[in-house]
């Protein structure tokens, strides 16, 4: 099962035999002052540093929220979609609750994006699962309904059913552009809550085989130790068939976790990635060195 | 144990959060003659008002914040009953909801569980909460406050249909109205012209209390 996201000049594939797929979850003004500010004022220029950041960091998918609360989202989306596509060859996971922004979103996107998100709402998914038809993207799907989040891994079975089936049957789309959403929420709230996400996961890898992806941070809030935490939570999850997350890029000790999880299940044949990033690193610190160095012995 | 004793092990229980020791010691302190104003106001609220101190310097977490809120939870089922009794002013009323659209309930209940450690008597009314469901609650209850908690951009928009909702049923001015929730900001709350907004458990804890002494001290001046 194949999930193939692009920009105009780049293809990520996303699946259970290939390396983890690393969304970075930085561009998104929620709880931060003051690029909700900047955004607001039509300054986008944090979105320069946040994209430079990610890619450094090893991201491999960039999601982008552009929701400020009392703005223009649809237009500010577009914008930020075309200047991102303007700074790198990642493809974007275009991130909204409002349905006219995913459709702006998409209409400036080049390539096949990632819809995030829909739930198995059927007025969700009739509003949205069109739209994601007529693009060509793929979508990421949450299994909750009008009710509730629920809190058993059975519940969300039924509903990550519902939701494939509906999308395949009614609105002619393939498993391969949904991209399930086990629902990961914070281990401080429930000290059982992380163990049904993981449940969750490989009910729906052993029965419906599609991927999946999830806020990974969420796992961690309200914690010390973040991220031990989401480093951890992220190398459990990929063993139970997690395939991408939207995460922290930046941190590398994350960052890593994920690269030696995908080394360990032979996602990276002979360590090549793992032992090339070694070296990237080992360059990287001897340029440092060096350039220190010249600058102590000049006059 | 004399009473002074009891009321700081019930103190320091409270802050670990072990409610079966808590629980025993208010049947306890019960037992010794203490009242249950006493045990609340001068073990139960200043313990839980600790929590609510280190949470915010960044010295307590938020499993330890749900479990000393539990424990007190548990010991304030046991003396609800012998406050209603003997009349005693609860520090406010406090109803709560998810708006209508909106399925998250993680961060209303840990303000929930603040709330209700720092005295408030707290109605939750779970999520997915329509404009109609807060209107007759207000009507039913007479909260001091009503609280309003949205997690999307989506569903924040609701706050100002629930305002508008209590301005048609003419009961605006009875309540204080308080949003929050992770899109939220001042600037949002401001403009759908709600009274307060809190950023997290313990700021609402804090804005609550000075709004209903400002409430309370503009009604009897």
């Amino acid at each position: 099962m194949h999930t193939v996201l692009s920009s105009a000049t780049k293809k990520i594939t996303i699946g259970h035999d290939q390396p983890f797929c690393l969304i970075g979850e930085r561009i998104n003004p929620t709880g931060r002052r003051i690029f909700q500010d900047q955004l607001r004022a039509g300054d986008l220029s944090a979105i320069e540093r946040d994209v430079a950041a990610q890619v450094a960091g090893g991201a491999t998918v960039l999601d982008v929220n552009m929701g400020v609360p009392l703005t223009d989202e649809p237009e500010l989306l577009k914008k930020a979609i075309k200047l991102i596509q303007s700074l790198t060859d990642l493809p974007i996971c275009i991130d909204s609750s409002v349905v006219e922004a995913l459709e702006a979103g998409l209409s400036v996107y080049e390539g096949r994006a990632l819809v995030n998100s829909i739930t198995a709402e059927d007025d969700r998914m009739a509003e949205i699962l069109p739209m994601v038809k007529h693009y060509g993207a793929a979508v990421v799907a949450l299994p909750n309904d009008h009710d509730e989040i629920p809190m058993q891994a059975d519940k969300r079975l039924v509903l990550t059913k519902k939701i494939l089936d509906t999308a395949v049957d009614k609105y002619g789309l393939t498993l391969e552009d949904i991209v399930i959403d086990p629902l990961a929420m914070p281990i401080g709230a429930d000290p059982t809550i992380v163990r049904t996400a993981y449940e969750t996961m490989q009910r729906i890898r052993a029965e419906f085989g599609v991927n999946m992806t999830v806020g990974a941070s969420n796992v961690s809030f309200g914690m010390p130790g973040r991220h031990t935490i989401n480093a951890t939570f992220l190398a459990m999850a990929i063993t139970v068939g997690l395939t991408s997350a939207i995460m922290d890029t930046r941190t590398p000790q994350i960052v890593e976790a994920v690269k030696a999880a995908d080394l360990l299940l032979g996602h990276d044949e002979w360590g090549a990635s793992w032992i090339s990033a070694h070296r990237a690193q080992q360059a990287a610190q001897k340029a440092a060195a060096d350039a220190l160095l010249q600058q102590a012995l000049a006059p | 144990m004399t009473p002074d004793e009891l009321l700081k092990t019930l103190y320091d229980e409270t802050l670990l959060g072990n409610a079966p020791a808590v629980l025993a010691l208010t049947q306890q302190g019960l037992d010794l003659g203490l009242t249950p104003e006493s045990l609340l106001f001068d073990s139960l609220i200043p313990s839980l008002e600790e929590v609510g101190a280190r949470f915010e310097r960044g010295d307590y977490f938020v499993p330890e914040m749900l479990i000393a809120g539990r424990a007190m939870s548990g010991a304030l089922a046991l003396l609800r009953p012998l406050l209603a009794e003997t009349g005693v002013q609860t520090v406010g009323t406090f109803v709560m909801g998810t708006v209508k659209g909106d399925v998250h309930d993680i961060g209303k209940n840990l303000v929930n569980i603040m709330l209700e450690g720092a005295g408030f008597h707290v109605i939750d009314l779970g999520v997915q909460v329509p404009p109609e469901r807060f209107v007759e609650a207000i009507n039913e209850y007479k909260p001091d406050i009503v609280g309003f908690s949205a997690f999307l951009t989506t569903t924040m928009p609701m706050f100002k249909a629930n305002i508008n909702a209590l301005e048609k049923a003419g009961i605006r001015d009875q309540v204080v109205v308080m949003v929050g929730g992770a899109p939220v900001t001042q600037e949002y709350a401001d403009a759908v012209g709600a009274d307060a907004y809190a950023a997290d458990a313990s700021q609402t804890v804090k804005k609550a209390k000075d709004l209903i002494q400002k409430k309370r001290a503009m009604v009897s001046a």
